[in-house]
């Protein structure tokens, strides 16, 4: 660890640490905290709280990590990323993993050597208008002027939509989500457009809520999921596979209230028992305890109950499963078996 | 003509009692025809400043003084004001720790970084006023490991560690200096680095873990707090690399003039903005590729490169102004350089140059804002990023952003003020 | 510094090297040398293993892919099919045009200001005196912010206009203030217009003409001609005199409120306002400083001694006491002006599209092109500034005192 008197000072200091891209697992556990990327402040999915506690959806997905890498899930050290630095962070070794509601594209994923690890929410990009503009299409937005969050997917799907819709707009680039919501309430633009997701959320944090509609259209898709650096397969892994376990838990049913007792000892199901490594080695095939998923499970629950509670209905954002239901409830969850 | 004067009645033999001036010519009157209403342009442009200083007081002054200093969110504030105008400062009392110390330093550890700031003025006494006992810079010297332990937390060796190696390197440096500056500095150098390296073995792994004070990740630290951090920090470590830099570019040696003339003309040619955007997306590569730096650490380096290059050019102004004897009456009494330098210029042209790196380190004061652009969340970050986007302050502006403007007035007022007073106190110092 | 007239005689000793005055220098350059290439190797070996262990390279031919997004306010021909290198161009012109706007607005404001700062009147002195003290103490990033602020959340939103009783107007029925932005009337250049064009030019031509004709006759027979009114006749009614004989060619395109926005008319946008606003009236109080040093510079004899050549108060400032106030206060102008130019790298923060904003913002996150990027980047800041200071130079060298 110590290679040279220089960094192992700085390491000790706490200013360094040290890496190797060759075995991010083993790093971690090494260091005994994952050091997790997430965004500066989107609420429902990464926020802090008042107490500056980070809370929501890709949160969940970085506890559930490490939970079960650690089995610990308060053993995460929370990186908050803008879009442009999120990037470069996670080449240079700074985060292990990248939680940051980010859009799979292939530039991404081929050329920036990035890898995707799966897909935690299924969005896409639409509109939120003030109720008394009258619109309800975006066609009908010839000439508007919309606030747009810079360095995502979203500029370019605008630019994208507008051009072959052959309707003109005025772009108002921003840097992070607070701001757009500034601009979008003092009328400054007449739309917002982001994920509808984010859109959501945002609409939820206003005063009243109701005076802004999200038009029908979604114009793009949206996959976002958690990534890791190219080249370390074995961690990839582990990042894949913590997020079809929470899936599958859901599939199966397993749930943070009745996972000791089926943990227990194995059940009827041998699918649960693969999974909760009361049957088979799955834990070890990773690198990680046997009991690995059940860390990760109850870390924040199963995929249903992380959604439910930081996004779902119930909650100010108020989002519906859609898409992102169980694929046997007609949405697009399918996690491949744990065999 | 004199004795006429006695006989003549008409003419007065005792000078009259002194009368009031005009009432046009004195007390206030006089004092605002002369200052306010001299000529006509004058009295157009003394109403028109007065009817400016009218309407920015009536409209600050009520909503300041309604402001609502108790308040749980943004909507509950409104309620309170009722829609009478008035500031809902509310927002400062219930984020205070947050605009202060950022988002994520432990709140049972906040006493760290208020002790470590009361401690900077005993601290910083000394180096401003030169009347204080010399023996306060005792102070001074222990400051930044006191400080760093404070602040950082974690074990107590790592501070104890390197003031250790600066005592060694100073010893050394004592002992081989009679000899040549070079031998003494090389020597301290060395005699440095081995006990931190001989150190670095000597503390046991985890360490961190049963400390003392509690270890906290500088990540975790935010809010006004990081800009002190940063400004004082990066002021501190710029002033030596100046002082080189500028005796670089002054020296007669081609190769060490290029690199210097080199260096602060590119960093002085860029804005701030770029450098910190090295920081924090390109020089991550530039480091070994088994370890990552700490950003604080990487935007540490980055701005303490940019505030040296401009006090190098103050200085090399100081050394400039020196007269050119001074440096022949060095030669003359058979100094070499680095005595010559050490014992005659630079105490002198580093007297000229004070109030100008005091200028300089003001600016580079408020320029640590800029950090907010790339996602360190410092006193404007934590302002444009959570503060502003949760759901309880959700357009809040003026009081937040005032704040922000007033704490950065003060102190950089107050620093302005003492680099005019030093300058006035120089300046007598020459006569 | 020190030379020794009769250097030792003998044979080369290793100790020499330290030692010797003759050698010690090339010695030191030796060692700075080696160390500045092993830690140009170092950092360059480091980078390069970082790269290859990532599996990025460099490569500058992102340049020339479409860059795909949209930009508001460009200054040339730009769509989003455009490529980065085009968009990189629509964000340095925009730059330069922030920095002109600013430097102009600036030195107006910092020169009202110092001038002021002395005036007589203590109101106005006072008044100036706490401008210049608030607007030097607080971060330039805060006054951005600040002002964008005002522009967004206190000017009305073009929905405000709409209606029977809109809650706002236009002013004058041609100029419209949202905050979005200011709507101004654009003229529309019909056919003729370029005589009328023209003769503005010839115009100008001709005071600058009748100037220097004062002048030599003022030195010639020592008669002094009127040169303030004629100027300002010269200025206007050459113009709107052929402007009528044309026929009216130029009208003005009124902005009108349609749709969302108002369309028609020149739109300034509410970022470039907000930044060109913060950054003048930022820079202006220190040039406010230069100002009042450069006037207090000049020594009151001057004055005085111009006085008693008989010399009217109005000519002691512009012949006598401003030109050699000028000498003290342009070099740190120019100073401001290329801080200025630095400062408007802030515009990210209103979302203005300059070249940090295109090239170091949209650019970079999408192609994720990092290193390129910022290298770019510092190199067109680093060509401007030495630029400017080249100008400079060749100012100081002109202007510097010539003793003989």
């Amino acid at each position: 660890m110590k290679k040279t008197a220089f960094y192992g000072a700085l390491t000790v200091a706490g200013f360094a640490a040290s890496m190797a891209s060759a075995a991010t697992l083993d790093d971690v556990k090494e260091r005994g905290v994952l050091n997790c990327g997430v965004s500066t402040g989107l609420v429902g999915f990464a926020s802090p709280n008042a107490n500056g506690v980070w809370e929501g959806f890709d949160v969940g997905v970085c506890r559930a990590v490490a939970a079960a890498v650690l089995g610990d899930a308060e053993a995460v050290e929370f990186v908050p990323l803008t879009t442009k630095t999120r990037f470069t962070a996670l080449s240079a070794g700074e985060v292990d993993m990248l939680s940051r509601n980010t859009t799979w594209t292939f530039s991404r994923d081929v050329d920036l050597k990035l890898e995707f690890t799966g897909i935690n929410y299924y969005d896409g990009q639409g509109f939120m208008v003030p109720r008394d503009l009258g619109v309800s299409s975006a066609k009908e937005l010839d000439g508007a002027t919309v606030c747009i969050q810079t360095g995502t997917t979203t500029e370019l799907n605008l630019a994208d939509y507008f051009r072959s819709n052959n309707i003109s707009y005025e772009p108002v680039p921003i840097e992070t989500n607070a701001e757009a919501q500034q601009q979008y309430l003092a009328g400054a633009c007449d739309v917002y457009t982001t994920d509808a997701s984010a859109l959501a959320a945002t609409r939820a944090s206003f005063e009243a809520p109701g005076d802004h509609i999200v038009l029908p259209e979604i114009v793009s898709k949206e996959p976002l999921g958690p990534l890791v650096r190219h080249g370390d397969s074995d961690w990839g892994d582990v990042v894949r596979w913590t997020l079809n376990a929470l899936i599958a838990a859901e599939e199966l049913g397993v749930t943070s209230a009745n996972i000791e007792e089926l943990a227990a000892a194995p059940t009827g199901n041998p699918e649960v028992n693969r999974l909760l490594g009361t049957e088979g080695e799955l834990g070890a095939m990773l690198g990680l305890d046997a009991n690995w998923a059940v860390m990760a499970i109850s870390a924040g629950g199963n995929y249903a109950e992380l959604f439910e509670k930081n996004i779902g209905e119930n909650t100010p954002i108020g989002l519906a499963r859609g898409l992102n239901a169980q694929w046997t409830d007609g949405g697009l969850l399918y996690s491949p078996p744990f065999r | 003509m004199s004795d006429t004067s006695n006989t003549v009645a008409f003419v007065r033999t005792e000078t009259i009692p002194q009368m009031p001036p005009p009432a046009a010519e004195t007390g206030a009157i006089k004092w605002m025809r002369e200052n306010l209403f001299a000529s006509i342009p004058n009295a157009i442009l003394t109403l028109v400043s007065a009817y400016v200083i009218y309407s920015i007081l009536a409209g600050v002054l009520p909503w300041i003084f309604n402001g609502v200093w108790n308040a749980q969110t943004l909507a509950e504030c409104r309620e309170i004001l009722d829609g009478t105008s008035g500031a809902c400062f509310a927002v400062l009392t219930e984020r205070w720790p947050q605009l202060v110390f950022g988002l994520s330093y432990p709140a049972s550890e906040y006493w760290r970084p208020s002790l470590a700031f009361v401690l900077l003025f005993f601290a910083a006494a000394p180096v401003m006023f030169f009347d204080l006992p010399r023996k306060m810079l005792i102070i001074t010297l222990f400051y930044p490991f006191i400080t760093y332990w404070l602040l950082w937390g974690g074990t107590v060796l790592i501070p104890i560690l390197a003031f250790a190696g600066f005592v060694a390197g100073y010893l050394v440096y004592q002992r081989f200096v009679a000899g040549s500056f070079a031998a003494g500095f090389f020597g301290g150098v060395i005699a440095a680095m081995i006990v931190w390296y001989i150190g670095g073995f000597l503390i046991p792994d985890g360490a961190n873990q049963n400390a003392m004070l509690r270890p906290v990740a500088s990540r975790d630290m935010g809010g006004f707090m990081l800009n002190m951090m940063l400004g004082v920090t990066c002021v501190s470590l710029s002033i030596p690399i100046g002082i080189v830099l500028a005796l670089g570019r002054q020296s007669s040696m081609p190769l060490i003039k290029w690199i210097c003339v080199v260096f602060i003309e590119f960093i002085r040619g860029v804005p701030l903005i770029t450098l910190l955007f090295v920081a924090s997306v390109m020089l991550a590569y530039f480091f070994p590729p088994e370890s990552s730096v700490d950003l604080f650490l990487r935007v540490v380096i980055m701005i303490t490169m940019f505030s040296a290059a401009y006090i190098a050019e103050v200085i090399r102004g100081g050394l400039a102004a020196l007269p050119k004897g001074q440096y022949e009456a060095a030669d003359s009494l058979g100094l070499d350089y680095a005595q010559a330098m050490r014992l005659i210029i630079l105490p002198q042209a580093l007297k000229i140059s004070i109030p100008g790196i005091v200028n300089i380190a003001v600016g580079l004061f408020k320029d640590t804002t800029l950090v907010s652009v790339i996602s360190m969340f410092d006193i404007v970050g934590m302002i444009r990023g959570p503060i502003l986007s949760s759901t309880d302050w959700n357009g809040v502006y003026w009081e937040l952003l005032g704040f922000a403007a007033l704490l950065f007035f003060v102190t950089c007022y107050g620093i302005s003020q003492y680099s005019q007073w030093l300058e006035r106190r120089l300046a007598t110092d020459h006569r | 510094m020190s030379s020794i007239t009769d250097p030792p005689q003998g044979s080369f000793r290793l100790s020499m090297l330290i030692n010797d005055t003759r050698y010690r220098s090339l010695t030191f350059q030796a060692i700075a040398a080696l160390i500045l290439a092993l830690s140009i190797w170092y950092l360059g070996n480091n980078l390069i293993q970082n790269l290859r262990q990532a599996g990025l390279n460099i490569s500058y031919n992102f340049l020339g892919n479409p860059a795909g997004y949209d930009i508001n306010q460009t200054l040339v021909e730009y769509t989003s099919r455009s490529t980065h290198a085009q968009a990189a161009l629509v964000g340095i012109l925009n730059t330069l045009l922030i920095a002109f706007l600013a430097c102009v607005m600036a030195t107006i404001f910092g020169v009202a200001a110092g001038v002021l700062r002395l005036s007589n009147n203590w109101l106005v002195s006072k008044l100036m005196g706490v401008y210049v003290e608030i607007f030097r103490n607080i971060p330039v990033l805060i006054w951005i912010i600040i002002i964008f602020t005002i522009m967004t959340a206190v000017m009305p939103a073009p929905r405000a206009f709409r209606g029977d009783e809109p809650e706002a107007t236009m002013l004058l029925n041609a100029f419209a203030f949202t905050n979005r932005g200011i709507y101004v009337p654009a003229p529309i250049w019909g056919p003729g217009s370029l005589v009328v064009v023209l003769t503005f030019l010839a115009s100008i031509v001709g005071i600058f003409a009748y100037r220097r004709y004062a002048t030599k006759t003022l030195y010639a027979t020592g008669r002094l001609l009127p040169t303030f009114w004629p100027s300002i006749g010269l200025f206007f009614v050459p113009t709107i005199l052929m402007h009528f004989i044309m026929g009216q060619p130029i009208s003005l395109d009124h902005p009108v409120l349609g749709g969302f926005n108002f369309s028609g008319g020149l739109q300034l946008g509410a970022p470039l306002i907000a930044l060109w606003f913060a950054l003048s009236i930022y820079t202006g109080a220190f040039i406010a400083e230069n100002v009042r040093a450069g006037i207090q510079a000049v020594s009151k004899g001057q004055s005085e001694a111009a006085g008693a050549l008989g010399l009217r108060s109005g000519r002691i400032m512009s012949l006598v006491v401003l030109p050699q106030a000028l000498r003290v206060i342009i070099p740190p102008l120019i100073s401001q002006y290329l801080n200025i130019t630095k400062n408007s790298s802030l515009a990210i923060a209103v979302g203005y599209a300059d070249v940090t904003a295109t090239l170091g913002g949209i650019t970079l996150n999408q192609t994720g092109r990092a290193i390129e990027c910022v290298l770019l980047l510092m190199l067109f800041y680093l060509t401007i500034s030495l630029t400017i200071s080249g100008v400079m130079n060749v100012y100081n060298n002109s202007v510097k005192l010539k003793e003989r």
